[in-house]
């Protein structure tokens, strides 16, 4: 029977439909009647883009599966088959491995937004929770993908990750051994890693894509002033501040779209390699388990929390510098899913906070890219120490948040958003 | 505190411009894939000089003679040796990988993707940088890459070089610039001694053009980047001015 007060369309094939399924009903409450706030700026560009990488990676992602080859023996030499004897396939795999750190890209963009703006304060605890589980299955995803290529960075990159788990007390050896599924990484990782890449992976992260919007679309989109849209609404209950997702926000990010692609295009079609950051060097060599690199970075995206792995050089209560490292870094990445609760500020958006956080997300932000830099680098004593002193930032920047959040005069919210 | 830790960042920076490992890299080039000549030149030379060795596992004949413009039967006629190859495929080797590593220590790398590795900058330094040294097994040593295995094989078109103590434009390392001359004294200078059948101006641009042909193969692709990448700037900048135009339209009744 279903719930009679649904939104259905009037007569023809999609009455039939609505009979059916809510297409019209679901139309209305995610697209055509989503009241989003007037006021995006900038920052909310990359929300969209987002899920326009997301199909970008799945659909060529399909098609470099099609003429791919997971196993040792065949890997590299496959991943080559793409680049010359497949039509379009150096377009296909570019626009695979470009979208891998375009994904990176949109999607620290759109954290940040998040951390400026409020987004995570109640009742968005969960849109956040949901982001952050998007991001640690991306990195999962990420990690497990550069293997694929089966070249000397793809093969030492996993070498040294996966070896962070053998530094956990007791269960390390054994546990890293199961990850591999050999007593070093082989075909039979590179099988595994594939079918999580391709298959277990991207089922998990669309799920948790599908749960981002839907938990967004109950509790409606924050804006730049951190101001409830549906307190202020006129006699047919409409969002005074808001506007109709569609047509509006979707012309809209479609101009964020053009922007987004013609960039992507540039690094696609004329600097593919990312000045050996996108792409490394030693990745043009095939995989050598009896040949170490001269120097092993990961790829951009991760390099924050290697530098923070790396920062730990000591030795605290009985514990050694390398368990501490993944431990630290470990925690880097977990104290943003309790973010929410840090947060004791009575108002949502940097706009009306106090000097203490404007100037504790600035610190945030800059320790954030200097442990970027130097996650790329060789380690040298000045280096280590600089990025000890950005990995007291970074969490500092979280642990006192309870604190400055709650000490500093915030100013006063006005009633409706200012544009 | 702030001052530190600009005191800091900066100390970085030489560092940084040093991060390469490994000798440094003498000379620069730039590929130029237009130049079809010095690409179909550098493609005669590899075959000739260098195929003996170092296979291009991935690289097809027929899709280096597409590309560079070379008609199919002057390709079989003068590029392709084996008779166990055919114009439709990679350019494999006769040599054996156990006959390599017996014959040179380890087997000769394949150098399809050479370019993409180390660089074109250093495949053409490399092959520059090679002079005579009795105390190898080869007789020649390499200032790029010291003690490498491989003998000198372009030795009868460049001549005999050798380590000489003498004035360089090159920056040295631990050398000081003379002021009046402004140039570099150094005992690490490589000079020809015995010429080849090349000038040395006519052996760099061979040199070169080995090296262009070795851009190319590293991806040949970036011939249809080139050619595709403007169509497709081109739409999505027209794409975007339509869009533009349209979110201005539906936005004027937003206040």
């Amino acid at each position: 029977m279903g719930n009679p007060n649904k939104v259905k369309a009037e007569r023809g094939v999609m009455r039939w439909v609505d009979d059916r399924f809510p297409a019209t009903q679901m139309w209305q409450d995610h697209m055509a009647k989503y009241y989003a706030p007037k006021n995006f700026n900038f920052w909310y560009f990359f929300g969209s883009l987002a899920l326009l990488v997301l199909v970008n990676q799945i659909l060529t992602g399909v098609w470099l599966t099609m003429s791919y080859n997971p196993s040792a023996e065949g890997a590299f030499a496959s991943v080559e088959y793409i680049m010359r004897d497949v039509e379009y396939g150096w377009l296909i795999r570019y626009m695979h491995s470009t979208g891998a750190t375009a994904f990176f890209v949109v999607v620290y963009l759109h954290m940040f937004r998040g951390l400026l703006y409020g987004s995570y304060k109640a009742p968005r605890e969960l849109v956040w929770i949901f982001g952050m589980a998007i991001y640690l299955a991306l990195m999962a995803e990420a990690f497990m993908g550069y293997l694929l290529p089966w070249g000397q960075m793809s093969y030492w990159g996993a070498q040294v990750i996966i070896s962070l788990f053998s530094a956990i007390p007791v269960i390390g050896p054994d546990l890293t051994q199961w990850i591999r599924g050999d007593f070093l990484i082989s075909g039979i990782t590179l099988n595994r890693f594939f079918a999580l890449h391709v298959v277990a992976l991207p089922i998990v992260i669309l799920a948790l894509v599908v749960l981002h919007i839907i938990a967004l679309h109950e509790v409606g989109s924050n804006n730049p002033d951190g101001i409830d849209i549906k307190k202020k609404k006129d006699e047919s209950g409409k969002p005074l501040d808001g506007i109709p997702f569609h047509p509006y926000y979707t012309v809209k990010d479609l101009v964020g779209v053009a922007v987004f692609l013609f960039v992507f295009c540039v690094v696609i079609f004329y600097f593919p390699e990312g000045g050996g950051y996108f792409l490394e060097k030693p990745n043009f060599e095939p995989a050598d388990p009896l040949k170490t690199p001269d120097h092993i970075a990961p790829v951009w995206y991760f390099t924050p929390f290697y530098a923070i792995l790396r920062a730990i050089t000591f030795s605290l209560f009985g514990l050694d510098a390398k368990f501490l490292g993944v431990i630290c870094m470990g925690a880097a990445i977990a104290v943003l899913f309790v973010l929410p609760w840090l947060d004791r500020s009575p108002v949502r958006s940097m706009r009306y906070k106090g000097w203490m956080s404007k100037t504790m997300l600035a610190l945030f932000a800059i320790s954030f890219v200097i442990l970027g830099v130097l996650g790329v680098l060789p380690v040298t004593e000045g280096r280590t120490i600089l990025s000890q002193v950005c990995t007291v930032i970074y969490f500092a920047f979280f642990l006192l948040m309870p604190f400055y959040t709650r000490l500093e005069k915030t100013k006063p919210v006005p009633e409706r958003v200012t544009g | 505190m702030k001052k530190q830790l600009f005191a800091l960042l900066f100390a970085l920076v030489p560092v940084t411009a040093m991060a390469a490992v490994g000798p440094s890299v003498p000379y620069s080039m730039d590929p130029d894939l237009d130049d079809k000549a010095s690409l179909q030149n550098g493609m005669k030379l590899y075959v000739n000089y260098c195929m003996g060795c170092h296979s291009l596992e991935h690289q097809r004949f027929a899709r280096a003679a597409e590309d560079l413009d070379i008609p199919q039967e002057l390709v079989e006629e003068n590029l392709i040796f084996s008779s166990d190859l055919a114009f439709n495929d990679q350019m494999h080797i006769a040599m054996s990988e156990e006959d390599g590593e017996a014959w040179f220590g380890a087997p000769p790398p394949d150098l399809t993707l050479e370019s993409r590795l180390r660089g074109t900058d250093w495949i053409y330094s490399y092959l520059l940088s090679f002079y005579k040294d009795p105390s190898t097994g080869t007789g020649v040593n390499n200032a790029v890459f010291p003690l490498v295995a491989m003998p000198n094989v372009l030795e009868p078109l460049q001549g005999v070089q050798e380590k000489v103590c003498a004035e360089t434009d090159q920056p040295v390392d631990g050398a000081e610039l003379d002021p009046l001359t402004g140039k570099y004294q150094s005992c690490e200078t490589l000079q020809i001694t015995q010429p080849g059948e090349m000038e040395p101006e006519e052996f760099e641009e061979a040199v070169y053009d080995l090296t262009n042909f070795l851009a190319y193969v590293g991806e040949p692709s970036k011939l249809q980047a080139q050619s595709l990448g403007p169509k497709v700037l081109i739409f999505i900048f027209i794409f975007g001015v339509i869009s533009y135009l349209l979110k201005r339209e539906y936005w004027r009744d937003v206040h």
